[in-house]
């Protein structure tokens, strides 16, 4: 086993952010599969046995789990080169606050979502009206339960008037990160940051909520829209993140699925 | 230097995410203007310093509000380096350190509120979580006399408020903390023996009476 090993699975943003942070830092690892729909490795449930998710870091055999805190360990670990976080505490504290505002907005409001990979009847139980064991679905269906509550999915997930409440609600988190990232180059100010890692890989997404719902982000929120760009255009984010297609063709599975139409 | 600035911290008495930088910033003996707010009427200076989540606690330095408990503790550790260090020096140990302290927000706060505020019907499930989450830490803790070893840390900050509350979630979640966890309570007394953290924790009959009146306001019984 190489010094750094990354357990991922190719779609997670959270895995995604963390292959970011390595990139930025030219960090060489060691990226393992893991089959988060099947049997969960033994390595990871070894290095995990808290929740037993990806991603988690394993550097010289010791494990490193839940994404930002893997960030930050990226960061103070490799010190001499591209840093994430500002030296400063005062914008280090504003830093945590907005990749922890990105977090917030993606957990379950509903449910502590560290249960809903756990097994697969608790997967079943998540969708009242998937009448199929969800087990022999697509293995992506399972990353996606793990979103089902989030704003951003209520997006697609939903129609009508509970669709129109929650393009409202997205619209005014995308707004307040507008008003964030201000005139700025990235959320970091000149240099690509942890807040800009934090939502990154979550730009890949966009085109399938402004599809879904049927509004602009450009619109909505342009500076946005520009920094999402800005962050494709660098390699360390281009290689780890998702092409907006698949996303979209995952979404159009998944409506299928669960019936969403 | 950080002294010379001036320093508010917004919170509410009960709450347990302002216990924590109230022992922080006691741990760092930093003197700092405390304002209680009233909740149902939040001050102008609230809403103005935390406009994204108009939540206590903020702590505000020279004008410049930081929100978030864990933000706010990692803040002060920072903003005051040459004393009483909450995190360890090494990476390592600073990311198990984080990582134990969110393992606290999401288990036993959130999951804690849980217990008091749904109705006993649908508790079922957060008492699972919540005592599976105190065995859990009963194992990371082991012999240690802190969290974070021999010095009180990062993780004792995050999870001490837990001594105002417990029996609140004891009561409303029927379980007995000294069977569940009799070494997290013997670490609760350990930590209230630290002058930081016995002048930041009020009386836990006053937090259950709290909640007891919070429960008959949105009409739980």
């Amino acid at each position: 086993m190489k010094a750094v090993v990354l357990l991922d699975f190719w779609a997670s943003p959270f895995g995604q952010r963390c292959r970011i942070a390595l990139a930025e830092k030219g960090v060489e690892y060691e990226y393992r599969e893991e089959n988060i729909l099947g049997a969960k490795s033994p390595l990871l449930l070894k290095s995990n046995p808290v929740y037993k998710k990806i991603p988690v870091l394993i550097h010289d055999g010791k494990p490193v789990c839940e994404s930002l805190i893997i960030v930050q360990y990226i960061d103070e670990a490799w010190p001499d080169r591209a840093p994430l976080l500002p030296a400063d505490p005062y914008a280090r504290a504003q830093a945590r606050f907005w990749a922890d505002f990105v977090d917030m907005k993606v957990r379950s409001p509903y449910a502590d979502a560290s249960h809903e990979f756990d097994s697969c009847s608790s997967l079943r139980i998540a969708t009242n009206n998937c009448a199929q064991p969800v087990c022999s679905q697509h293995p992506l269906t399972l990353f996606f339960m793990y979103q089902f509550f989030e704003y951003g999915s209520r997006l697609w997930k939903l129609k009508g008037e509970a669709q129109a409440a929650a393009k409202e609600e997205f619209i005014l988190i995308l707004k307040l990160l507008e008003g964030e990232l201000g005139a700025k180059k990235y959320f970091g100010g000149d240099a690509f940051g942890f807040v800009d890692i934090a939502l990154a890989p979550f730009v890949s997404w966009f085109y399938s909520y402004e599809t879904c719902a049927g509004f602009s982000i450009e619109e909505a929120a342009p500076k946005v829209a520009a920094w999402g760009k800005r962050c494709m255009d660098r390699k360390s984010v281009a290689n780890a993140v998702s092409h907006p297609d698949k996303i979209y063709e995952m979404v159009g599975v998944l409506k299928k699925k669960f019936g969403v139409e | 230097m950080a002294e010379t600035k001036e320093l508010v911290l917004l919170n509410c008495w009960a709450s347990p995410y302002g216990m924590r930088c109230r022992i922080a910033l006691a741990e760092k003996r930093v003197e700092y203007e405390h304002k209680d707010e009233n909740l149902m009427e939040k001050s102008p200076l609230l809403l103005q310093s935390n406009p994204v989540h108009k939540k206590i606690p903020v702590l505000v330095h020279g004008g410049k509000p930081v929100c978030e408990s864990l933000v706010i503790v990692q803040y002060v550790d920072e903003a005051w380096p040459d004393r009483a260090p909450l995190l360890p020096a090494d990476a390592y140990g600073r990311a198990q350190a984080r990582f134990w302290a969110d393992f606290v927000d999401k288990k036993i706060f959130e999951c804690g509120t849980k217990l008091w505020m749904l109705k006993k019907e649908a508790q079922g499930a957060a008492k699972k979580e919540f005592t599976e989450g105190l065995k859990l830490l009963e194992g990371e803790l082991g012999e240690k006399k802190y969290f974070g070893g021999d010095t009180f840390g990062f993780v004792d900050v995050a999870l001490v408020p837990l001594m105002a509350w417990f029996r609140t979630f004891e009561s409303f979640g029927s379980f007995i903390a000294e069977t569940e966890a009799p070494k997290l309570v013997a670490w609760g007394k350990r930590c209230m023996e630290r002058e930081s953290v016995a002048m930041s924790l009020p009386d836990p009959g006053k937090v259950y009476e709290f909640v007891c009146f919070m429960r008959k306001m949105l009409g739980l019984g």
